[in-house]
């Protein structure tokens, strides 16, 4: 693993690799998941889905449900308030919670195969499965729809019939599927394509594919007696599912607790809330905690994947090799709701590079197909797949090595994106520089049949609020509560910045993430922002801290605060010296104990930027893709535990490297997702790669105290596109469509 | 003074001008020279007196979520973007 860096901050903490905090729970099992939960008295719900992809529910008859003993409860949709087209800010990004309400309980039609239609509480789970399927639901079934070019059509079967499409404000005057339409434009696009000396244009498709979280959606909701509602729930922001199961039920949120238990992955997928409200609200019905597990078919038919797409990318560049124009038109699919991922498949497609002149239009359209959630760089990682695509046939055509192709035109500090700001302080060149000076690339790769490839990447990560506070313990250690939920070890890396803020061990600091009721508001685990601002939360604790614990050694020492100074975790005045430890035992004497606490709101984005190689080899019998040799390179500011790192830039990899080659969903004629299972949805397993090489690159990024920029989210952004680079040098063939699985590559050889 | 950029789907209201310099120490006091230039024009940027859903405002490259109530410093860049949220 490989580090390039323009650090000049010697750090004792951050940069090395201490032992996770939750390790020994988690390597012993003792780490408690949403399904490890058993309260007294928990009964079972259970979920009934619509076998129709399009239907309008005419009546749903609950009664022979109702009957069979041992059932507690049902619930429908007309359990619930009428949200009529309610707006809710929920920090990262505001819902309509009509549309939220009606995907975890359908209002009066079923838009996707899986769509929930009515819930029931039992004794036990067989019962419940049992009255569940005693429902009877009369249907109307309607034509339906999947590929998005289609649903974009006149004559598209509508889902709503209120959708109109919003131009930035301005809202189209008749019912379509296309919800949302973007346009950006710079410079005079039409003119640099007529003046340019190289112009490529082509299509590209991509499939819709799951989180692929291992863990599957749980939740136990109680309602107390006393009217106060918990939920123990697997989710990537406990405040954010505080709000919207709040808002649909419409109970304040001082009535609501949230439990975040473990996550056993998110990728975007846990963010809006599906089971909860319905476990609630069963509960509420019953007196009883309720437990809701999903089944892998559930989590795949009825929970968020990430958008399908079809796209058209023209690029333009004079024979020197400098881009001179760009032009993308985008269409990606939302599925049942409005909301999907297009505007930051917009703002990034070209996002890399300057373009003088650029237009792109996006288009989010509504699908038969379950509401599209973010997955990794929403948006982005489709883009990147027709833009670097291109990007590659262009250094070909031109005869430029593809590196020093993306470096004439690369992104850098003043370069202003299609969509209008301009970058700060960034790292993509530094990023392609390690890629031209790694073992990787200046490796031959040799042998029949096998292609190497590059692609570069890019994601916003955002800021957003973080909360967190710290005791000081008299041994010396710190407490720190925080309110991230931790996918990726985070509580670990937001304990070693409090750490090196106050010059002790990482072991010393204590992190553990509480439920909405003992830390302050906290967004979600999203956006590849904890690191970065609970990080920055959790620098201003130790600064909190510092300050109090200078106060304590002055009283100690009989003098002025002014005159104690921090040196290295050591408090020294006048020759007078304590450590950290030291004085944290003399706290009960001097005032009693230290806490600390921050709230901060980081505005704007710290801009990741990777590029990733791959060599690969392609079966010329049976088109199987192996994935010979990869490295991610990846500026990530500053890295605060490397392994933490590498294992983000590693699983990103491997998860681009499904999507690129065999992850799709499935539909047949009438709309329904054929392979809702892992063994017919193809994820790669540690079989299937080598290992991920990393490089880490560490430009400092100024708007944070330690140079941290986001990092979870870039790594999958490259891989689609350096992978059918990879496969276009190994065969000659360029691929078009996502996933190219080997039917798809061998028809095309096949072809060729 | 902020230099104010205009969306494309917005130009139909500004006669095509694209950038625009304009009084303002808040976003509120902006959205009001705006409209008051360019008539019509708040009823693309506000949903109910504050920034519609699904769009964003960046300040001089970062987004902010301090809505209308945002410190507009003088030179700095306005944008009215597509809201994102990350993965």
């Amino acid at each position: 693993m490989g580090k390039t860096s323009d650090k000049k901050q010697k750090y004792k903490v951050i940069g090395t690799r201490p032992i996770r905090h939750d390790g020994a729970d988690k390597v012993t099992g003792r780490a408690i998941y949403g399904s490890d939960l058993r309260l007294s008295g928990t009964v079972f719900g259970r979920i009934l889905r619509s076998p129709h992809a399009h239907a309008k529910i005419k009546h749903i008859d609950t009664s022979a449900a109702e009957k069979l003993p041992g059932v507690l409860a049902v619930a429908t949709a007309h359990d619930f308030p009428d949200l009529k087209d309610k707006i809710a800010n929920l920090g990262e990004g505001s819902v309509n919670l009509a549309h939220l309400g009606a995907n975890a309980l359908a209002h009066g039609k079923a838009l996707y195969k899986g769509h929930a239609v009515a819930a029931v509480a039992a004794v036990n789970q067989h019962v419940a499965e049992e009255a569940a399927n005693l429902i009877k639901v009369d249907y109307e079934v309607l034509p339906s729809v999947t590929w998005v070019l289609d649903a974009m059509r006149d004559d598209a079967p509508l889902l709503h019939e209120d959708v109109r499409t919003n131009s930035m404000g301005k809202k189209g005057d008749k019912p379509t599927n296309i919800a949302t339409h973007i346009h950006f434009e710079t410079g005079d696009v039409d003119q640099a394509f007529a003046a340019a000396d190289l112009v490529i244009e082509r299509e590209f498709r991509t499939a819709s594919v799951h989180q692929g979280y291992i863990e599957p959606h749980v939740c136990t909701a109680l309602w107390n007696q006393d009217g106060h509602l918990t939920l123990w729930t697997s989710t990537q922001g406990s405040f954010t599912a505080r709000a919207q199961t709040a808002e649909l039920l419409q109970i304040p949120v001082s009535q609501v607790t949230v439990v975040p238990c473990e996550i056993g992955g998110g990728f975007g997928g846990k963010i809006a809330v599906y089971l909860e409200p319905v476990a609630a609200m069963l509960s509420r019905k019953c007196g009883r905690p309720v437990k809701m597990v999903m089944t892998r078919e559930e989590v795949f038919e009825g929970t968020g994947p990430t958008p399908g797409s079809f796209m058209r990318v023209k690029l333009a560049a004079t024979k020197e090799g400098k881009l001179t124009a760009g032009l993308a038109w985008l269409a990606y699919d939302a599925g049942a709701f409005p909301g999907g991922m297009i505007g930051p498949g917009c703002m990034c497609v070209f996002s890399c590079y300057e373009f003088p002149n650029a237009r792109v239009d996006g288009y989010d359209v509504l699908d038969n197909k379950p509401k599209t959630q973010a997955y990794r760089a929403p948006g982005a990682t489709q883009a990147a797949f027709a833009c670097e695509s291109v990007i590659d046939e262009m250094a070909e055509r031109l005869g430029i090595c593809p590196i020093e192709f993306r470096l004439k035109n690369a992104a850098k500090e003043g370069t202003r994106r299609v969509d209008g700001p301009t970058y700060p302080r960034i790292g993509f060149i530094e990023t392609l520089e390690a890629a031209k000076n790694s073992d990787h690339w200046k490796t031959p790769i040799g042998g029949p049949n096998r292609g190497r490839g590059i692609a570069s990447g890019y994601w916003f990560n955002i800021g957003l609020k973080s909360c967190a506070a710290a005791n000081v313990n008299p041994d010396g250690t710190v407490s720190l509560i925080e309110g991230s939920t931790d996918i990726g070890g985070t509580r670990t890396s937001i304990a070693m910045q409090l750490a090196e803020t106050l010059g002790i061990s990482a072991e010393a600091v204590k992190p553990r993430v509480a439920d909405t009721d003992g830390v302050g508001y906290t967004d979600v685990t999203g956006g590849s922002r904890t690191t970065f601002a609970t990080g920055m939360a959790a620098h201003e604790v130790g600064l909190d801290i510092q300050k109090q614990m200078a106060e304590r050694a002055a009283h100690l020492w009989e003098c002025d605060p002014s005159k104690v100074e921090c040196v290295d975790g050591a408090y020294k005045s006048n020759g007078k010296s304590m450590t950290f430890t030291e004085l944290a035992g003399k706290l009960g004497e001097t005032g009693g104990p230290v806490v600390g606490r921050a709230s901060v709101d980081p505005q704007g984005s710290s801009n990741g930027f990777g590029t990733h190689i791959v060599d690969v080899e392609v079966d010329p019998e049976t088109a199987k893709v192996t994935i010979l040799r990869y490295t991610a390179i990846q500026d990530v500011g500053t890295a605060i535990h490397p392994s933490y790192v590498e294992g983000q830039m590693q699983g990103g990899a491997v998860q681009g490297i499904g999507w690129a080659l065999n992850e799709e969903y499935v539909f047949d004629d009438k709309g329904r997702m054929q392979n809702p299972n892992y063994l017919d949805y193809r994820m790669p397993t540690a079989l299937d790669v080598p290992m991920i090489d990393t490089i880490i690159v560490e430009v400092f990024n100024p708007a944070h105290p330690y140079g941290v920029r986001g990092v979870g989210e870039t790594p999958i952004v490259a891989p689609p596109a350096a992978i059918a680079n990879a496969i276009y040098h190994a065969t000659g063939q360029r691929m078009g469509e996502l996933p190219i699985s080997p039917p798809r590559l061998w028809a095309a050889m096949a072809k060729k | 003074m902020a230099q104010v950029f205009i969306p494309v789907q917005w130009r139909d209201l500004t006669g095509g001008v694209a950038e625009v310099t304009l009084p303002g120490a808040t976003l509120r006091e902006i959205a009001a020279a705006l409209e008051a230039r360019f008539p019509g024009i708040q009823a693309r940027l506000l949903d109910d007196g504050a920034i519609a859903s699904g769009l964003a405002v960046s300040i001089d490259g970062a987004v902010t979520s301090r809505g209308l109530r945002a410190t507009v410093p003088a030179d700095c860049e306005v944008h009215f973007l597509p809201a994102i949220g990350g993965g």
